[in-house]
């Protein structure tokens, strides 16, 4: 059974973590990501693959991450790891698998076949592990729509900007123009098949600022998260994706109007100032929802 | 017996030193004694110079003998040239039984060694030991007993006559032919001579040893002629780049940083942050963090700092220039910047160790400290403090001003990660006490801030910020459930040191060492 509460976490950051050093991944949680991707592929050397699986492995079955979702990058379909990858991650219990450079939904099947087959081989709940897949070509992006509703259990798909723009004949320019055209088809195709959309990541550590306005431009977009490299980035993250107080009062009266207006049978009416009609119930309702999952709510909706 | 921090002190221990068991912080608030003094040779006579052509005929003029207590400062920290150089003619002329009273010893008297294992030195009173000095007392080579003083013990020692100072050795950055030091203008410059004060005052012989004579009189003077018997001018007193280092860059050690904010946002919670408090910090990567955060908040709130204490480095005198912080109380300078600062700033203060921290005067300014932040090796769940010696048992920290800056603060934090690679930091007990709990009051890590439940006023003052509090005692949990809960070091009973208390009873002893045994199963 696939859990659609899982599915559906607050991923507000998801900080990627090289699976290959134990420094790192000892206890990432203590900087508070909502996910913490532990990576099999570029950030481990080709000689260190087995190294790197194996004391993944081990972290993952005796560390306790504190509610931090536990994601793994695999290895690309294209190589002769990436199986290997499935069943560690599935005997470990990992929450959900990256799929790197996913072009298609036969890939995204693939993975889905190996991950069902090692559920069954270790004796897992059937659907216990989930599925993203990355984006990372021309091809994949053109691809989102098939490749979110690939299977019931992608979560989401990701950009990864830096390949991506390679296919693109670009480069990331730091203003997000390259970016415009993927980022604005990739949430339309999340938005479409039901699943979250998360961005690539900001990798210049020095520019804070221009990291800061890189996230509350896809926050606006319509993004659901941020990919991280450096702990320091997950506060603005958090920051920018967090309701503030103003906010969730006014979702919290959004909520409160539209109930007691609907059992009087007024259809529009105004809170604030502002007209308020049906149309407005589900997004108060998700802002109370994200300010929960953060833990700032301290209403009683 | 056993004393107020729960340790057991051997009774043929205090009979051997005469001291007390520790019994509490202010045991001695308030208690009358009568000051030592020094021998003193007067200068009548109108002939002028007090050079003395070597180390080796300084010693003879001041009539080195089997037994002496000989005194030497830290302030050149690991570039100090001057007590190996006087320990090296000392062993010459076949001198034993040295007791020998640093500020501080570090690696860079490692080639003392040799004195220890030959019976030179036989005592050392020191705040603390790192190297192979701090190893060779851990395995038993010095034949008499190793004390540890922090920075305010060591001037009530001396003052009192507990540690009778026969000959002390004042590195000086320059010196005039009569005696008047000061620590810049020189070669080796470390901008204050504060440890060395009170060998000036209490010593029976005081030999100055310079690299740089200046012309009388060399004014202003941190020591004056006075107090000098001797200067004796020597090639180099120290290594200019290893007494200060540049300024160190900003940590970008995200745990520390994280530490560091927490930190932070504590101190802006407490009734102590206000226009005047006063601060004092380390030069860790966390510690100097905190001061950069608690700097931004400064700036926010129209907040000033009174004044700053300590060991100073870069980032306190950029907010000295800047004014958000008036004055600096300076008691030893950790880089190149603050030791241009202190001559440059008229509000860069130098100040001598007993004026920072004796606890037997009346009144330091670490009894006018709001906050102290401070490090450890470990802490316990009792906020015991170890800053001395390592989860392995071995000697290799110094007191430094912690207990007394500990002791005197309103505020005493301690920054520390719940674990160092594989050893919880945050324990059941400390390896050895150096800093009694009852003057630590918050314990910051990475996994959270602990308050000591004796300060109930700072749990009810921060109890609604949102601040990731938890119990002494989870942490600890949280560090035993990954490092698993180590065993106690296995030691010898042969007592090797003592960690002195500031007030001079005993907080603690350190044993000699011995390899692990597993037990049979």
């Amino acid at each position: 059974m696939i859990n659609e509460q899982k599915k559906k976490r607050l991923r507000r950051s998801m900080m990627f973590l090289n699976g290959q050093k134990p420094s790192l991944i000892k206890d990432p949680y203590i900087y508070k990501a909502d996910s913490l991707m532990f990576d099999l592929e570029d950030a481990v050397a080709v000689t260190a693959k087995d190294t790197a699986r194996f004391s993944l492995f081990h972290a993952l079955t005796t560390i306790d991450y504190r509610g931090a979702e536990r994601v793994v990058r695999i290895n690309g379909l294209d190589s002769d790891l990436w199986k290997e990858d499935i069943r560690c991650v599935v005997a470990a219990d990992a929450e959900l698998i990256r799929i790197p450079k996913c072009e298609n939904k036969e890939m995204v099947q693939e993975v889905e076949a190996e991950v069902a087959k090692a559920e069954k081989e270790f004796g897992k709940e059937e659907g216990s592990v989930l599925i993203m897949a990355a984006l990372e070509s021309a091809k994949g992006v053109l691809n989102a729509y098939e490749v979110c509703t690939a299977s019931p259990r992608m979560i989401g798909i990701a950009l990864s900007g830096g390949d991506y723009t390679k296919d693109l004949q670009t480069r990331i320019t730091g203003t997000g123009v390259e970016l415009m055209g993927g980022r604005q088809q990739m949430i339309i195709a999340a938005r479409a098949a039901g699943v979250q959309c998360f961005d690539t990541v900001w990798t210049d550590l020095d520019n804070m600022e221009g990291f800061r306005r890189d996230v509350q431009m896809i926050h606006d977009m319509g993004f659901d998260g941020k990919s991280c490299i450096n702990p320091r980035q997950i506060d603005i993250v958090h920051e920018i994706f967090t309701p503030v107080k103003k906010d969730i009062i006014f979702a919290e009266k959004v909520i409160r109007e539209i109930d007691t207006k609907k059992a009087q049978g007024i259809g529009v009416f105004t809170v604030d100032g502002k007209m308020i009609d049906i149309a407005f119930y589900d997004g108060a309702k998700r802002t109370i929802m994200m300010a929960k999952a953060a833990g700032v709510y301290e209403g009683d909706l | 017996m056993k004393n107020a921090v729960g340790r057991e002190i051997p009774e043929e221990i205090l009979k051997l030193t005469g001291k007390d068991v520790y019994r509490g912080s202010h045991y001695f608030d308030g208690k009358e004694f009568k000051k030592d003094g020094p021998v003193t040779k007067p200068v009548i006579n109108s002939n002028g110079s007090k050079l003395v052509d070597s180390i080796h005929d300084v010693l003879v003029k001041c009539g080195i003998k089997d037994g002496m207590r000989l005194g030497f400062h830290h302030h050149f920290r690991t570039g100090d040239k001057v007590l190996n150089m006087v320990m090296e003619e000392v062993h010459k002329m076949g001198i034993k039984n040295i007791t020998l009273c640093a500020s501080s010893l570090g690696k860079q008297n490692d080639p003392i060694l040799p004195m220890i294992e030959d019976g030179t030195i036989t005592n050392i009173e020191s705040s603390g030991v790192r190297g192979s000095i701090g190893t060779a007392i851990s395995e038993g080579k010095l034949q008499g007993l190793a004390i540890m003083r922090s920075h305010g013990g060591r001037v009530r020692a001396i003052e009192t006559g507990e540690a009778h100072v026969d000959i002390s050795f004042i590195g000086a950055p320059t010196s005039d032919e009569y005696g008047n030091l000061n620590a810049n203008g020189g070669k080796a410059n470390c901008g204050v001579l504060s440890y060395s004060a009170v060998d000036a005052q209490f010593a029976d012989k005081v030999v100055a040893v310079t690299d740089t004579l200046v012309p009388f009189p060399n004014l202003p003077a941190q020591i004056t002629q006075t107090y000098v018997d001797y200067v004796v001018v020597v090639d180099q007193i120290g290594d200019p780049s290893k007494i200060a280092t540049g300024a160190a860059k900003p940590t970008t050690d995200q745990r520390k940083l994280l530490m560091a904010k927490y930190c932070t946002d504590f101190v802006v919670q407490t009734p102590y942050f206000k226009e005047g408090f006063s601060y004092q910090t380390g030069v860790g990567g966390a510690s100097i963090a905190s001061t950069l955060y608690l700097a931004e908040i400064m700036r926010e709130k129209n907040i000033h700092m009174g004044f700053g204490v300590g060991g100073i480095a870069k980032p306190m005198c950029d907010l000295l220039d800047e004014g958000l912080i008036y004055k600096l109380v300076d008691t030893q300078d950790f880089d190149e910047p603050s030791i241009e600062n202190i001559q440059r700033n008229p509000n860069h203060f130098y100040i001598t160790g007993g004026e920072y921290a004796n606890p037997f005067n009346k009144g330091a300014y670490v009894n006018k400290l709001d906050f102290v932040i401070l490090a450890a090796l470990e802490v316990d769940t009792h906020f015991n403090c170890n800053v001395v010696v390592g989860s392995d048992g071995v000697i290799t920290g110094a007191q430094g001003g912690h207990p007394d800056t500990a002791a005197g603060a309103k505020c005493t934090i301690v920054i520390a990660p719940i674990m160092q690679g594989r050893m919880p930091t945050i324990c059941s007990d400390v390896t050895t006490v150096t800093t009694p709990g009852e003057d630590v009051d918050v314990v910051v890590t990475d996994y959270g801030i602990a308050i000591n439940p004796r300060r109930q006023d700072l749990i009810e003052a921060t109890k609604d910020a949102k601040l990731p509090l938890k119990t002494i005692e989870e942490l600890r949990d949280i560090a035993y459930s990954i490092t698993g809960e180590p065993e106690r070091v296995q030691f010898s009973d042969r007592v090797v040191g003592i960690i002195e208390a500031r007030d001079g009873t005993i907080m603690d002893v350190v044993r000699q060492i011995k390899d692990f045994e597993f037990k049979d199963e």
